[in-house]
Formats: structure tokens, sequence, C-alpha cells
């Protein structure tokens, strides 16, 4: 998994809330058997017409979203599917974060497993971000993890919660399954106190 | 001992390791797969040389991309063909019982688990599918996750987790006629919302739910997940024990009367607490329906869309006014009456035999109106084979309904089955996101009663209307 440290980027805002899943990756894109290349795929059904042709009126597909890392998003983001091709998907298409005001459980556990960073801020904090983005789309916002901060408007200063455990991974790029993988003995105690 | 909710209880026997700062190392009793989000956990073990620990507690079925259609068993594509080789191909290396495409016990991942009698009361259950929700019916700590924790609990029939709060959901007093299980929980839907219940274990209580069968307890379950919740929850009873006596993976003789013991002690104790409450009214429920583009959008099938400026938010508004025009219904305006295109009965929310049997006792004697093309998808090769004994496949037919093999089919539209763009659906599945049923459909999420309702009349119908008629 890659590291998280500190993100610096302009930020695709993206409004509405309950954006589920389905929206994220569509189920027709999910027969596949490999985690890379969902990125073209990623809010297929919003960005493309009929012929495949991209819809310009679809934020991501306006030149000011181009490389960017942040998405900001509206309350409980990712409801919806399991698919962790939605993680995967955002990631391919350059995603390192998503500001919010609330992520879906286990779209949030995905995410984390993918050096996805999921940003929860308080609705007024977000209401400041999103205009901001939405005036001035080169707007650049800086996320730091270890500090737990979101700064980049002026004064505007807000920090985020994340699990001890998590934060731990990301800053260090640490599979999670090597950690569980180490308490192999316990597992087999626990098993045999069982039966 | 401090008094525990059911969820506690569950939670706590299946604790292998807590250390500080860190979230629990929880064994996993039920491990279910299916092709869809398996093959890169499985590709992972391979990259790291791991094997699959527990074999023996990992079942696996072919459901999400799986054809419907009667005698042609042409799977859609050559990725959903891969896709299915694949499943086979790691069940077989690793040696994990697979109900395969074929197989007499063959059916959605759900609905074979309960009908297999691999689930069990205080069970933890997991596989790579949100509506794992639905085996909390019986008792059991059962969830949803992502591919990377399927390969975790492949590798260590174990997966970290940070405990959940609870969420107490009584539901009191009971159903009136024409009301079902379906219309609880999409009533439960529209007063939290889609996010209503994040980070939360629902424990439903009350009379209502404990009036209900266990089929109808796993269609409220099943659904729980639409209220974001991490799983739901229900106290096993009488009526579980009577369910799972005898099907084929519970315990038999001395050894079922000791679990039957063991399970009893599977409530919550008297004192214990819930962190939240949520209190329902069954007595005051009609059939319910949804109007947009989430669960949570849905109302009593009497009553009207709201108004945009019933909605507080601009981020709430926002996603109203988008659900709007993807539906393309009239805000302040009733549903009943609005024609529909398709009919789907089916899904793990609503395929069980008693779903069926609702459905069917609609149809009887009657014909689905012209223009409407019905499809009936039963949830599992035994329940296909049930209802064709009790005649239930003769009822759709005759009515003009189609009757097709067990899969998810219509509900996520990866087999062939789909709305095409523009078509209204009545569906007795679980969820109206945009595009779920096919790129451009519209989904109206009812119960059985009120789907097969609207098949018949041709426009969203109140199933009373029928059945008091």
């Amino acid at each position: 998994m890659a590291k998280f440290t500190t993100l610096t980027s302009h930020a695709v805002p993206l409004t509405a809330d309950n954006v589920d899943t389905d929206q994220i990756i569509p189920a027709r894109f999910l027969k596949v058997t490999e985690k890379h290349g969902l990125g073209d795929s990623l809010f297929s059904d919003w960005r493309y017409h009929e012929d495949g042709s991209p819809r310009e009126d679809f934020v991501l597909n306006q030149p000011e979203s181009q490389g960017a890392q942040i998405l900001i998003a509206g309350h409980n983001f990712g409801s919806g599917s399991s698919r962790e091709h939605a993680p995967w998907a955002l990631v391919s298409w350059g995603f390192r974060a998503i500001i919010a005001t609330g992520f879906a459980d286990i779209f949030k556990s995905n995410a984390l497993k993918n050096g996805l960073l999921p940003v929860e801020v308080t609705p007024a904090v977000h209401k400041e971000l999103m205009q901001a983005v939405q005036l001035d789309r080169g707007t650049k916002i800086t996320i730091d993890l270890p500090t737990q901060s979101v700064t980049g408007l002026g004064s505007l200063e807000a920090t985020f919660p994340i699990d001890d455990f998590s934060k731990h991974c990301l800053l260090n790029g640490i599979d999670q399954l090597g950690y569980l993988l180490a308490f192999d003995d316990q597992i087999t105690k626990y098993e045999q106190q069982r039966t | 001992m401090k008094p525990r909710t059911l969820f506690e209880k569950v939670w706590d026997a299946h604790v292998v390791a807590q250390e500080p700062d860190r979230p629990a190392v929880l064994y996993v009793d039920l491990h279910l797969i299916h092709e869809v989000t398996s093959p890169q956990a499985f590709t992972g073990l391979r990259e790291r040389g791991l094997g699959v620990r527990r074999p023996d507690l990992t079942v696996a079925t072919m459901d999400h991309s799986t054809p419907t259609l009667p005698k042609a068993l042409a799977v859609i594509d050559d990725q959903a063909k891969a896709q299915l080789r694949m499943l086979e191909q790691n069940c077989e290396e690793f040696g994990i019982e697979l109900f395969g495409l074929g197989s007499q016990y063959n059916g959605i991942v759900h609905v074979i688990g309960p009908e297999r009698g691999f689930t069990q009361p205080g069970k933890t259950i997991v596989c790579g599918d949100s509506h794992t929700s639905t085996h909390g019916a019986f008792g059991a700590l059962a969830f949803g996750i992502g591919t990377s924790e399927v390969e975790h609990v492949l590798a260590t029939q174990c997966l970290l987790q940070r405990k959940p709060k609870t969420l107490e959901v009584r539901v009191e007093g009971q159903l009136l006629p024409g009301v079902t299980a379906k219309d609880i929980i999409l009533a439960l839907c529209a007063q939290i919302g889609t996010g209503g219940a994040t980070g939360h274990v629902i424990e439903y209580t009350g009379a209502a739910i404990r009036g209900l069968d266990m089929e109808g307890r796993m269609t409220v379950c099943n659904m729980s997940i639409e209220a974001g919740a991490r799983a739901g929850m229900i106290a096993p009873d009488d009526t579980t024990f009577e369910y799972l006596q005898g099907r084929d993976r519970v315990p038999k003789g001395a050894d079922w009367d000791a679990a039957v013991e063991r399970w009893r002690a599977l409530k919550t104790d008297v004192r214990a607490k819930y962190d939240e409450r949520v209190v329902i009214d069954a007595n005051e429920l009609e059939p319910m329906i949804t109007y947009g583009t989430n669960p949570g959008m849905g109302m009593g099938i009497s009553g009207s869309v709201p108004s945009l400026d019933s909605f507080g938010e601009s981020s709430q508004q926002v996603a109203f006014e988008k659900a709007m025009l993807y539906m393309d219904v009239e805000p302040g305006k009733p549903l009943l009456g609005k024609k529909v295109d398709v009919v789907f009965i089916g899904s793990c929310t609503n395929s069980r035999i008693g779903d069926l049997r609702l459905a069917a006792s609609v149809f009887s004697g009657r014909k689905v109106a012209d223009g409407v093309r019905t499809l009936v998808v039963p949830g599992s090769h035994d329940i296909k084979v049930q209802a064709e004994s009790e005649g239930l496949d003769r009822v759709f037919k005759d009515a003009g309904a189609e009757w097709r093999e067990p899969g998810c089919s219509m509900c996520i539209a990866m087999n062939g089955d789909n709305l095409e763009p523009g078509q209204y659906a009545v569906s007795t599945s679980n969820r109206n996101f945009e595009g779920r049923q096919g790129k451009g459909g519209r989904t109206f999420l009812a119960s059985p009663l009120t789907a097969a309702a609207s098949a018949v009349t041709g426009k969203v119908t109140d199933p009373r209307s029928l059945l008091l008629s």
C-alpha cells in the first residue's frame, strides 16, 4: 500500500449527498478479475454520453479537474454495495483523499486499505471548502495526516478524526494483513479452545 | 456480570485478541464467497504465498452474473465466464465447497446460507457482499466486507474490526393485512435515511418482529445496510429453531438439543443499554414504496412525493432534485396510478418461498397487464423446486409472468436481465440507485404484494385494493 503523509492538491467538487458505490462504479464493470484499470469507468453513468463521449457538464470532465487528487463529496459518501472496486476506481483515476461530512462504513474501511484517505469534517468546514473550491477551482488544499489537519483557505484550519491503527498503516504504507498474520498462534489457541 | 446486548454477546465470544489502540482480531465462523468479489482476494493470497486457513468454514456459490433463462445456461459474456471459471478453479485449488451453476443447491448466497443450515445463531458470518446482514435474522453477527477483507479472512479466518455501536429498532404492534416485512424495513429507511444507522449494529425487537416468520425477518435484516447499518440482528427464538431443525448443516440429535440450549441465551439482557433507539408502530404502517434514487426516499403508497422545500440542507436538496430529474416523477404528487413497464420479483431481499406465495396470491386468477414485463426469479434452486411442487410456477406463467432460474438477476443487472433506459419498474429488490437495474432504468422498491398488484394493473397499485376486492 502507498504511504500517505501530506497531500497538497486542487480538488474536484461533487455536490449531492448519499453518492452510492453503484454511481462510483456501475455493476457492469465488476466482471473483472484484476484491481487495476478501473479509472476510466469511475462515475461512468454520470461521466459519459450514450455513445461513450464525455459529458462536458460533469465535473470530472472539466479541464480544472484534471490532475486533482482530492474529491470533495457530500454526506454519506460511498453508501450501498461493499464493492472495493469503488476505491480501486477512485485511486486509479488519481484521487488520494476524499473530504466529506460522513462516509458509509464499508466504503471507509475499503478506502483505508487502498491508501485512499477519508477526511471527515464538520458541515461548517465542508461548506467553506466546497464554496471556496467552487469559486476558484485552482484552490489548493493541504491534508496533513500526522497532525490530522486540513488547511489551505486563508485562516481555515480544521482537524479530522482517524483511528490510530489506520493512521499508523497509512503513514508507513503497511498492509493490514501483515499485522493480522502475526496473530497466528493466538488464532490457533482460540480455535483449540472452541473445539 | 455487566448486562450485555445480543450483539455484545456474539462480539465478545469472537474476540481472539485486542491490543490497546488497535482494532479487535475477530474470528469468523462462516465465510461465504461468490464470483464477483473474490478473484482479486485469491490473487493476493497467491502473491504472498498464503493458503486458505479454514476451507471447511468457507462456502462458495455463483449468483451475481449467472443466467436465469431456463435451459439456456449461457453466460452473458466472456468476462463473466472467466470470472465464474476463476471461482471454480480457486475452490478446487483450495478445497472450498462450491454450489456452482447447475448444482441442485445453487442460489443467491444469502438465500442458500440459511436454507442449507450454514447460517446459525451466535455465528460470525461475513461475505464480500453488503447484504450479508440478512443472516442476522438468526441472531448471527453478519456483515459485508470488501475484497481486501475477503483476503484477510481466507488467510487468517479473522478480521480487524472496531466495535460498532448499537441501535435498537423496536417495532411495536402488529402489521395490518397487506403490509409485510418489506414495508417495515422500507419505513425504517424512510425514517432514518440511508446513513441513519452508520457505525451501528441494529437489533430489531418488539412484537411485530417476533410475529414475523424467518423469511420476513431475513427481509428486514437484509436491508439493514440500506439504512447504513453495519449489521442487523434478531434474537433467536422458537421460530428460529423450528426453521433450522433438520436442515443439512445444523447439529443433529443430542448436539441439536445442546445447540438450542446455548442459542436460547443469545438475547439482550434486561438491563443492557443500546446506544440509540428508534421506535416504529407497525399498526400505523401501510404498504411502502420508494419514489427516488436511494432506499431512504420512500413513503406510504397512498402518500405523495415530497416537495423540495421539505429538505432543509442544500446538499439534500441537490440530491432530491437530481433524483426527481432521474426518476421523472413530480414532487408533491402521488405515485399511485403511475404506469410501470417491468415488475421484478426476486433478489436476496424477497425471493424466498413465502415471497413467491404472496405474489402468487395476487396473480392467481388474474393476468399481467398488457405491455408489462414481469420476471419472477426464485432465490435458489431449492425454492424453485418447492414453488413448482406447489404449482406456483403455473400461477405465474398462466398470469403471463416469466418464471426464471435462480440468481441475483435484475437486482444488480449483471447477467443480461436489465431494464431499458427510461423504463419504470416496481421491484422487490433492495436498491433503487440510478442505473442499478440497468442503465437509465427507474426503480420503485416495494413488497412482493405491491409488485404483483402493480404487474396486474400495469400501474403503481396499493395491493390492498386487490386483496380486499
